[in-house]
């Protein structure tokens, strides 16, 4: 499979003037609720998702896939709603189903077909017309890096062939928010990157706004602006990376080295009472965020005066890690 | 757009309405059947009853060109009677041969979607389960009616305009050719698209609905024999169409058939079941208990 992926735009979003201002919903959540087999699996979600790519986040079953369905029609709601752009997803599943794009987690395609036809096929099925749907499908089998081997049978394709030709069926008809479900499972590091790529390339267009459902924080913090964190049905937080990036919050991470434990220890209670944020870390290694007037020389003299060494002292920015950290340790209250 | 362009263009031409997409499907699957060399003898064949039927009305009205044979031309009419038997036992022939195709053709056509987890890019677009299930079952529809009905209606239009008074008196014929059609047609469809919904192999699915029709049919008949009665008769499928085909021809009473209510009755519970079990199955993801 050859790449044939244009050069794509540097890993953090660069938004575009004119993207910037677009920050109507994409997806409003109003009390959410599905159960399945009689188990509640999203427990009243309420949030306004408006980002051009939002990531979700969440351990194995906090409810990200059986959200992305419930958003798809394949679920049915037990109570509350969601829109997407504005349309009911109770009253209005066939328009709102004309929107998406969906890119499943699973193996997906029509068995026996060549990978232009499944293509086409999924065009036409959308609505796009028999002849322009041919046109569609070479077009958007070669952007997505599969040109050469489009007259494959699909089920021939290699696993990360099957992802690009699964969000090559995702796009064909243009939709305007795309779905992407675990985009980037069991491929290996060249072809993660080009899907990537793919996802930034997309985003950057500005025509579709990507929901991307991942459990693997890299690919998020790579490619989206807002995270929704789920845990256990519930919205765990959701932030928005842009103004984290900006606010561009730093922490310090400090490693210490002490004869006595109870040195550090007072060092580290000593620094917080001077009105230093500490977040969680051991005695010997520290995540601290400097309050207004307490400059890196006090803490040097601080650490003196304890007999403490500082043996090294790194800025790190609040990562997604933090955040969905954060995120986990806390209970199942909601905090947007 | 040319093809060396790969950067993401979206798509603005206009889109085909709503209600026509479910054909999409028949159009893909047919391109796939019509491949399949064997299909297409087997479909030629098909009409091989019905083109020999049109031979045989025409003889029987130019009866100059058999008595070359030296047959008197009476003779000949009464060894052609075209009629409700004639119609009758060319529905059951058109009939085992519609129970052939959908052997060859319905297996195909909601099993590979399971197995390969499609109905989930089916249902993600704005198409409907109703949509997907009329689509494939309108891949059988439109190939049952094309060897069933069509060429009966035909026969008998033909059969209408050679003889001046046969129409109105035998005008409820072309009633029991469609209505014996779309029942079989229907019938066969579902049981076919149920059997392919829960079978996902193929050759299973074929032996399946095999088993259906041969097995039943045994069963039912090892019941009667067992318990002395008519109604294991209601097993077989067979038996079941052979009872509704027989009424609505007005061939008179059979012994060897189920009485006519008690096989439409048993019909209706087949497409019922069938069709309940296809809703069970055509989703786009199964929700495990």
């Amino acid at each position: 499979m050859s790449s044939q992926v244009q050069p794509m735009t540097p890993a953090t979003p660069a938004v575009p003037a004119s993207h910037a201002a677009d920050t109507a919903p994409v997806i409003s959540l109003e009390g959410l609720a599905v159960s399945l087999g009689g188990r509640p699996i999203l427990k009243g979600l309420t949030a306004t998702l408006t980002g051009r790519c939002i990531g979700l986040l969440g351990p194995n079953g906090a409810g990200k896939t059986t959200l992305l369905h419930t958003l798809l029609g394949f679920y049915p709601p037990n109570g509350g709603t969601a829109r997407v752009c504005g349309r009911d997803i109770r009253h209005d599943l066939r328009e709102v189903r004309a929107l998406l794009g969906y890119m499943p987690e699973n193996d997906a395609f029509i068995g026996g077909m060549s990978g232009v036809r499944f293509v086409r096929l999924m065009a036409e099925l959308a609505g796009v017309p028999k002849s322009q749907a041919i046109e569609r499908a070479h077009e958007v089998l070669f952007y997505v890096g599969l040109g050469e081997a489009r007259y494959r049978d699909v089920g021939s394709y290699s696993l990360g062939m099957k992802q690009l030709a699964k969000l090559a069926q995702a796009l064909v008809h243009s939709p305007k928010v795309l779905f992407l479900d675990e985009p980037t499972n069991g491929l290996d590091p060249p072809a993660r990157t080009r899907m990537l790529q793919l996802i930034r390339d997309i985003r950057d267009a500005g025509e579709v706004r990507v929901i991307l459902s991942s459990h693997l924080l890299r690919d998020v913090e790579e490619c989206c602006e807002e995270v929704l964190v789920l845990k256990n049905g519930n919205i765990a937080t959701y932030s928005n990376l842009e103004e984290e990036r900006r606010a561009n919050r730093k922490f310090l991470e400090l490693e210490l080295r002490s004869e006595t434990e109870g040195a550090a220890a007072a060092f580290a209670e000593e620094i917080e009472a001077r009105g230093a944020e500490l977040a969680a870390g051991t005695r010997q290694r520290l995540k601290l965020v400097l309050p207004e007037g307490l400059g890196v020389r006090d803490l040097y003299e601080l650490a003196a005066a304890r007999s403490v060494q500082i043996r090294r002292l790194d800025y790190k920015k609040d990562s997604l890690e933090d955040i969905f950290l954060k995120a986990m340790e806390g209970g199942d209250d909601v905090r947007i | 757009m040319s093809v060396y362009e790969q950067t993401y263009r979206s798509y603005q031409g206009p889109l085909t309405p709503t209600w026509s997409r479910f054909f999409i499907i028949p159009r893909y699957a047919y391109e796939v059947v019509f491949r399949s060399k064997l299909f297409v003898g087997f479909f030629a064949l098909c009409f091989a009853f019905p083109f020999v039927g049109l031979i045989l009305i025409y003889l029987k009205h130019n009866l100059s060109a058999l008595q070359i044979f030296g047959t008197s031309a009476g003779e000949i009419a009464k060894a052609l009677p075209i009629n409700n038997s004639f119609f009758y036992y060319g529905l059951w022939y058109q009939g085992a041969l519609a129970f052939l195709l959908v052997l060859f053709v319905g297996p195909a056509l909601v099993a590979p979607d399971l197995r390969n987890n499609g109905l989930a890019l089916y249902l993600s677009r704005p198409f409907s389960r109703t949509e997907y299930m009329l689509g494939k079952m309108s891949v059988l529809l439109i190939l049952l009616s094309a060897i069933t009905w069509m060429p009966g209606l035909l026969l008998f239009a033909f059969q209408a305009s050679l003889e001046k008074g046969w129409l109105g008196n035998n005008l409820w014929l072309a009633g029991a050719i469609l209505v014996g059609s779309w029942v079989w047609i229907v019938f066969l469809s579902l049981l076919a698209l149920a059997v392919s919904a829960w079978v996902k192999w193929k050759p299973v699915a074929r032996i399946t609905l095999m088993g259906l029709f041969f097995v039943l049919m045994g069963f039912g008949g090892t019941i009667n024999q067992a318990l002395g009665v008519w109604w294991g008769m209601l097993f077989s499928a067979w038996h079941v169409i052979g009872s509704i085909w027989y009424s609505l021809f007005d061939m008179g009473v059979s012994d060897d058939l189920p009485p006519a209510g008690a096989a439409w009755i048993a019909l209706v519970a087949g497409c019922l079941l069938s069709l309940w079990l296809l809703y069970r199955r055509i989703r786009a993801y199964e929700v495990v208990r």
